[in-house]
């Protein structure tokens, strides 16, 4: 990719010594007499913004005017103006988007994807090709993905992908080689909760529920210290806490977790959850918070699960603090 | 060791702990004294890198040109919280400036020519604000204004950055907070902005940038102080928003990171430290939302009796904890050692303050402050973003303000000005604005008044450290807001 910008550069002409460009008149940036925060452009960057400013003044939706923007992207991708006015280019000369889907891989590899303007670009190019587009939305987040599998844009637009255009079906199959990559990978066990309870083919979130407990479950089993899952077993019950609470799953796993690790925080946390939506302490539960001297004569469960966590969560002591605080009386 | 089976995520988060943990050890190998001068700001040289940038950027700085609106903003609110101030010459050349940003027909864009965008406009009415003065507060026009920010609502409720830009939680907090900064915050703006905002919180509990998106402290903060700025903050589950938040800042480093299993980032410590000053002045709704969320006594067949409690049966309750919380103590083994040099090890949450008590000292009323505030708040006009400063707070921060204020201090700072990311980044002046948000947050957090100086024990560091306080919501100095706030309030 070196060798081929090296030629670029090589062959670059100023766009004032350009003939094509000969009649068009260059506006010098406004920054008055006492510009603050301002930067010392390369000649390069002055000249292209100057000729832009001029297209962009007489709204001249050319060919021309559509490499011209180019030209300004390369320098700068995050120039939202530019992109609008390309947009307004494409629509006046009714340009081949699958080129425009082209050009924006080019400006993606060499810019970043890390970059709100390529993103809604290339979701406004999508949305004008539709269903033909479906795959290669699919496969270039994939691309993205690959390289940085946290991608905050390449997530929301394949998000949106599916659900304008579709391509759901090996959707959860993605998710699930994802977090065998990465069981830690948060933004996969996000993808996964949108799969589930989106899909138009799983049948939501109640059909799935049993299968993701067993998944994410083991998933715990595995990695007690990986929050992501534990987030993810209580989205699976949002809204409904009594069914939460009376899934044997959830309090089992908890308390095979602290029986390795009585002091894994998110496995004491989730467990004050549940005692606060009414879970009933079982005899695991006593064996377990008797190593932390609780008699349960008069000690109340969920007060003692606090207390613990202060000690064993230092860092969000305070917190703790305040869930005992704010415990109603009748909790046990 | 080496963790040969540890996933990307896992092998990204040990490296940056042992680098984190490398630079604590420096502080707790030195004597008290040392640790003063370790844990001090370096307000000259934070100063230094600021005003040079506020003069003249290098030309790697041209893919930031649609961002000059920002750059003002990042570079005078740094400025302002470390005290300080513009000349008047250059205080007038920043207005002439932005100016020259403001589109004809509203809103502000990134440099001169450019189309007006959500952000830039947030950015530059935040700038004129923190320059202050009858001439920067005259020269939006707030008509325009107006027009501009209609243009950008959506029917979902939600606010596109530009004319056909893209949509998401950063537009309705830009939007809403412009407008409610400039007092034209109209019905048709704030209509179904709650039901936007309320479909972008995920199951995790933090809000989105849209629906279905993962969970992330930029857009929580936005959403949140969105909704507490048109009084519907009950909307959300702020109680699962709580649980999420709170567990965003790391055992080891002190600072937080933006979403789960992420890596720490100092900008975080504003969007997600931010969001506990918010919660304190929120705390009887969110206690509210948790008793909902708990079994209700007369579904609890034993014990259904509701008692109320004696400050005596109070006193009894907190003996038996204090000696559960020893029993605990004196049953503890931690596998993993406590000598190891982390943020929790070294800035302990509670040991500072009083045992288990959440209580927040409370100060001498200043009576001035108080009516300062009151005077303005003309009856009948809903103005949230200044009643919530006078909201009480109750209970003192939820998150740990000294390892927060840790690492911002011994692993964002770069020695030659300015702050950063994460140790092995380079510092730039979106970090430095947001780090020093956040310090400020931090330090503010042990006060019962907004604004009020903390006691010294709340400022990791010499007290010099101390920096000017913002307001929760728009994150301007509390002084500038107060002035603008009068300004707009009387036209």
């Amino acid at each position: 990719m070196s060798s081929s910008e090296d030629d670029e550069e090589e062959v670059r002409v100023p766009l004032s010594q350009r003939q094509e460009w000969s009649d068009v008149e260059p506006i010098p940036q406004d920054d008055g007499p006492d510009p603050v925060v301002s930067i010392a452009y390369t000649d390069e960057f002055r000249e292209t913004m100057d000729y832009f400013r001029a297209v962009f003044a007489a709204d001249e939706r050319s060919t021309r005017a559509l490499e011209l923007t180019a030209e300004v992207i390369d320098l700068n991708a995050g120039n939202y103006t530019v992109w609008h006015f390309r947009r307004l280019i494409l629509e006046s000369l009714q340009s081949d988007l699958q080129e425009e889907i082209k050009f924006i891989e080019l400006v993606a590899n060499k810019a970043t994807y890390k970059n709100y303007q390529i993103w809604h670009h290339r979701r406004w190019v999508a949305e004008k090709l539709g269903t033909i587009a479906t795959t290669s939305e699919l496969q270039f987040t994939q691309k993205v993905l690959c390289l940085d599998a946290k991608n905050y844009h390449a997530w929301s637009h394949r998000q949106w992908a599916l659900q304008a255009l579709g391509g759901w079906e090996n959707e959860l199959e993605y998710c699930r080689e994802l977090l065998e990559v990465d069981i830690f990978n948060n933004s996969a066990w996000n993808q996964r909760y949108f799969v589930i309870t989106k899909s138009p083919f799983l049948g939501g979130l109640q059909a799935m529920r049993d299968s993701e407990v067993s998944f994410c479950t083991n998933a715990i089993t595995k990695n007690p210290d990986n929050e992501s899952p534990w987030r993810y077993l209580r989205g699976l019950y949002k809204g409904n806490n009594e069914a939460f609470v009376n899934d044997p799953a959830i309090s089992k796993v908890c308390i095979c977790v602290l029986e390795k690790n009585r002091n894994c925080v998110f496995a004491l946390s989730l467990l004050l959850d549940l005692l606060c939506y009414g879970f009933q302490p079982t005899p695991d539960l006593n064996r377990i918070l008797s190593t932390w001297g609780f008699s349960g004569s008069d000690q109340k469960y969920a007060n003692f699960v606090c207390l613990i966590l202060e000690k064993v969560d230092p860092m969000r002591a305070r917190y703790w603090i305040w869930r005992r605080d704010s415990l109603p009386s009748h909790i046990c | 060791m080496d963790f040969p089976s540890a996933t990307a995520t896992q092998q990204q988060q040990l490296h940056v702990e042992r680098r984190v943990e490398h630079i604590f050890e420096a502080l707790v190998n030195v004597t008290p004294g040392g640790q003063s001068v370790i844990l001090e700001l370096w307000r000259d040289k934070h100063i230094d890198y600021l005003l040079q940038g506020f003069r003249r950027l290098a030309p790697s700085y041209c893919v930031l040109d649609a961002n000059r609106s920002w750059l003002c903003y990042w570079i005078l609110n740094s400025i302002a919280l470390l005290g300080q101030s513009i000349d008047a010459d250059h205080g007038q050349h920043t207005v002439d400036f932005l100016c020259r940003c403001q589109d004809p027909n509203g809103g502000y864009g990134g440099g001169p020519g450019q189309m007006p965008h959500l952000a830039t406009t947030y950015a530059a009415v935040n700038s004129l604000v923190t320059i202050g003065g009858q001439t920067a507060l005259a020269s939006v026009n707030r008509e325009k204004m107006l027009q501009f920010l209609l243009r950008m609502k959506d029917p979902s409720g939600g606010f596109r950055m530009h004319d056909a830009g893209e949509m998401d939680v950063r537009g309705c907090y830009t939007a809403i907070a412009v407008a409610s900064m400039l007092k034209i915050l109209v019905p048709s703006l704030v209509h179904n902005v709650a039901n936007y905002i309320v479909s972008c919180q995920t199951y995790e509990g933090g809000i989105a940038g849209e629906p279905g998106a993962e969970a992330h402290g930029g857009y929580t903060f936005c959403g949140l102080a969105t909704l507490v700025l048109i009084n519907e903050a009950h909307r959300l589950d702020l109680p699962s928003l709580l649980d999420w938040v709170v567990f965003r800042q790391g055992r080891v480093e002190g600072g937080f990171q933006g979403r789960t299993n992420k890596l720490v980032d100092g900008c975080y410590s504003f969007w997600q430290g931010g969001v506990f000053p918010l919660f304190q002045r929120l705390t009887d709704l969110v206690q509210q939302q948790f008793s909902m969320s708990y079994i209700k006594s007369d579904q609890w067949d034993a014990n259904s009796k509701q008692e109320c409690i004696t400050e005596s049966a109070k006193s009894v309750i907190e003996e038996n904890n204090a000696q559960q919380l020893h029993a605990i103590e004196t049953g503890f083994i931690d596998e993993e050692s406590s000598s190891t040099v982390t943020a929790e090890n070294i800035f302990p949450a509670i040991d500072c303050f009083r045992k288990t008590s959440l209580h927040i000292e409370t100060v001498e009323e200043d009576p001035a402050g108080r009516s300062r505030s009151m005077n303005d708040n003309m009856p009948g006009v809903g103005d949230s973003g200044l009643s919530f400063l006078d909201k009480d707070i109750k209970c003192g921060p939820l998150f740990n303000t000294h390892a927060l204020q840790g690492y911002i201090l011994l692993c964002s700072q770069v020695l030659d000005g300015g702050l950063r990311d994460k140790p092995g980044k380079s510092r730039d002046h979106y970090h430095t604005c947001y780090c020093l948000s956040g310090l400020s947050t931090a330090q503010y957090s042990w006060s019962c008044r907004t604004g009020t100086p903390p006691s010294p024990s709340a400022v990791l560091g010499p007290y010099t450290n101390l920096l000017d306080p913002v307001h929760p919501l728009y994150n301007v100095v509390l002084e500038r807001y107060y002035d603008a706030n009068r300004y707009f309030s009387n036209l």
